[in-house]
């Protein structure tokens, strides 16, 4: 009988992050008080970063699958751009034109998506060329439609943007004896909607576990029976959706086009993986400690933007040493693993002869 | 040992510089073609009134400098660890910062300051490097997320070096660097592009560093067991790569004639991996060819250029670049190749049937 180990390395490496998470967290209540100990500063982390989760869970499911894409945050300007093109342009000025935009958006990202899946999977050509191509390509497109920042006007969608669902018992009373409710806004609700999907597809349904078994194993799953391509491209049609439908949320968080939307945001979307405990070399992960991940690199920025060393320089040291810390110590973590169970392998023979 | 090496140089030999060849082919004929003067280099004379050689393609092989320098490193780590190093735009920009602490004193640049800044610029980027590296090749990290850390935070460092924003550097050293030398009419980047790749020529020549990291990337384990160390060839690809980025920064900084923490050789990574990439090398490790690399570089600058002078304007750039990219690594695939091979032999196939029956008859 095979003993099962208590944790497997997905589920140890994202609860070493939700661990952090809520030190780092508990920490910034106890040290900076004030807005942290609202439930308020929990909702404007989730509304900031709503589009990021969704990408990070996009890079998650690559990740796992054995792949990588770079082009989640120029599909994201370029989704971002496109829709508020269309929105100022459009003579539906009503919910309808909403709608058109939704599905505008989630057939750009479908689009790349599907044109970088069939490039990596039926091509063999290496990811990271054909998804920093489809970067290129979609950051190209997005100065072409359009090099100056464009500001919706579209009435009923700025309506939507204003939408936001309010929580009264969350909220917290004002110097003037007000109650001012949490207010949550729709994208970071689709986000965790994002999350928990994807948690359920990676893992109760067939799609999700051969991406784990392709990223563990290619040779093995393709002797599986698993059809390797196909999933590999079902793999990169998913993010690519994703990180359309990320770009729709980013117009309805700030809703104008810009050519420098979503910088650099593949990086941030990378590095939450890796902290949630995603390793690059597949097979390894889970869209919960991707979540976690984001939030971790959100809380550090804003602690670090509301204490005395506000610069945006020393954001970018405070995120890099952050990384720097997870990265060892999920190194360490997963060597001595090794070693235990290599020592284990070891003397278990000797141990039956004696 | 020596047949070993025989193979290996037999099995990556032209086949590999296939594609970059057509690539460069096809675009020098679409350059000639759309203009028959693209190509034509004249004497011209300079601010600084030196005369010095002008024309397209002078100016592509000058601007590609850096990137080529890049690709030569960027391709051993690429061989060696079988990833890629994100980090060489934001350490660059930390080797500059370097470089200007040092070289640019209270009485300007001097010669001697100059010498002591690029000494202190190489040092401290083989510093910085060796952290990626020690990160890869001890704690076995993947090179792309090693070098994330250093990708996210290297521009604060070298800003946190220099401590000011953009010091302006006006001094004729700087001009010979950056520029061309008085009375050389050829730009000094390209100097050192051959300069730096006679070293590493000569390096692959009279050491065995080549096989080492071929059979690094090829197989660690098995690498292991044949005596190479295969840390210390890992840490050394990125010691190479920390040299070549050092050089590049220097070029950068005394192009502009400034020290800009957030522009120096800013998205060259991309490119820079690009280049080994359009150059046929592997991306997951294994064999590699520098020239491959070098004429990537070239491709990706031809390409630029040729996009410019067609009045597309520089924002817009990209979005053509990705297409040709496209197209490049397509004609490059494995699949690809492997239906124009099977095409071909059925083409001689069919040849030789065909002259057969001719012989029967």
């Amino acid at each position: 009988m095979k003993r099962r180990e208590p944790l497997n390395n997905t589920q140890l490496l994202m609860t070493i992050a939700i661990g952090i998470f809520f030190v780092m967290y508990i920490a910034a209540m106890i040290f900076m008080g004030g807005g942290f100990l609202k439930v308020q500063q929990v909702f404007d982390l989730l509304n900031d970063n709503a589009y990021l989760i969704i990408i990070g869970c996009a890079l998650t499911i690559v990740m796992i699958g054995g792949g990588i894409n770079i082009s989640v945050g120029g599909v994201i300007s370029l989704t971002v751009m496109a829709c508020a093109l269309y929105l100022n342009g459009t003579g539906l000025q009503n919910a309808g034109g909403i709608v058109v935009t939704f599905l505008l958006a989630l057939g750009i990202g479908l689009a790349f998506g599907a044109g970088m899946g069939f490039l990596i999977s039926y091509l063999d050509i290496q990811p990271f060329i054909v998804t920093l191509a489809g970067m290129f390509l979609s950051r190209g497109l997005t100065t072409i439609l359009s090099v100056n920042p464009v500001k919706v006007t579209h009435e009923p969608f700025l309506a939507l943007v204003k939408t936001k669902i309010q929580i009264p018992f969350l909220g917290y009373v004002a110097q003037n004896g007000n109650l001012i409710p949490a207010k949550l806004e729709i994208g970071a609700v689709v986000a965790l909607l994002i999350v928990i999907i994807s948690f359920v597809m990676l893992r109760y349904v067939k799609l999700g576990r051969n991406i784990y078994a392709l990223g563990g194993n290619q040779q093995s799953a393709l002797m599986l029976g698993i059809n390797v391509r196909r999933t590999r491209f079902l793999s990169y049609v998913i993010s690519g959706l994703l990180s359309g439908l990320a770009g729709f949320i980013f117009l309805m968080h700030k809703p104008a086009g810009n050519a420098s939307v979503a910088m650099r945001s593949e990086m941030d979307a990378i590095a939450a993986s890796i902290i949630g405990g995603t390793l690059l070399t597949g097979g390894v992960g889970n869209v919960i400690g991707t979540f976690f991940g984001v939030m971790i690199l959100a809380t550090i920025q804003k602690i670090i933007g509301l204490s005395p060393l506000n610069e945006s320089w020393w954001q970018d040291m405070a995120s890099g040493a952050l990384l720097g810390v997870f990265i060892l110590l999920q190194s360490v973590v997963l060597s001595s693993r090794e070693k235990r169970r290599a020592q284990k392998a070891a003397t278990a023979p000797v141990l039956q002869k004696g | 040992m020596s047949t070993v090496r025989k193979a290996t140089k037999k099995s990556s030999g032209l086949g590999q510089l296939m594609i970059p060849l057509v690539a460069l082919g096809i675009l020098v004929l679409f350059n000639l073609i759309r203009d028959p003067s693209f190509f034509s280099i004249e004497m011209a004379t300079n601010n600084s009134g030196n005369q010095v050689l002008s024309g397209n393609l002078i100016s592509i092989i000058d601007s590609a400098s850096g990137l080529a320098i890049i690709a030569m490193g960027m391709t051993l780590v690429t061989a060696a660890c079988g990833g890629q190093d994100i980090s060489v735009g934001a350490v660059g920009a930390i080797a500059g910062a370097f470089f200007v602490k040092i070289a640019n004193t209270d009485n300007g640049i001097t010669g001697g300051s100059a010498i002591l800044g690029f000494i202190v610029c190489v040092l401290g980027t083989i510093a910085f490097m060796m952290f990626n590296g020690t990160l890869v090749a001890v704690f076995k990290i993947q090179p792309m997320i090693a070098t994330l850390i250093l990708f996210s935070c290297g521009r604060s460092i070298a800003y946190w070096i220099n401590g000011s924003a953009t010091p302006q550097l006006t001094s004729p050293i700087i001009d010979a660097l950056g520029k061309t030398i008085p009375g050389i009419p050829i730009p000094t980047p390209i100097f050192a592009v051959i300069l730096m790749a006679i070293l590493l020529a000569l390096v692959f020549k009279f050491t065995n560093l080549r096989l080492y990291t071929q059979s690094v990337g090829i197989n660690q384990g098995a690498a292991r067991l044949n005596g190479i160390n295969p840390t210390a060839i890992k840490l050394l690809s990125f010691v190479i790569l920390g040299v070549c980025v050092a050089v590049a920064a220097v070029i950068g900084v005394s192009r502009l004639h400034q020290l800009n923490h957030k522009t120096l050789l800013v998205d060259i990574e991309m490119d820079a991996i690009l280049a080994v990439a359009i150059g046929g090398n592997n991306l997951g490790g294994g064999k590699f060819r520098l020239l491959g690399s070098v004429l990537g570089a070239y491709i990706i600058q031809m390409l630029t250029t040729t996009l410019y002078s067609m009045s597309v304007a520089p924002v817009n750039v990209k979005a053509y670049k990705a297409i040709v990219i496209i197209i490049i690594v397509v004609a490059g695939s494995p699949v690809i190749k492997n239906k124009i091979s099977m095409l071909i032999t059925r083409i001689k196939a069919g040849k030789l049937q065909a002259s057969a029956a001719k012989g029967v008859e």
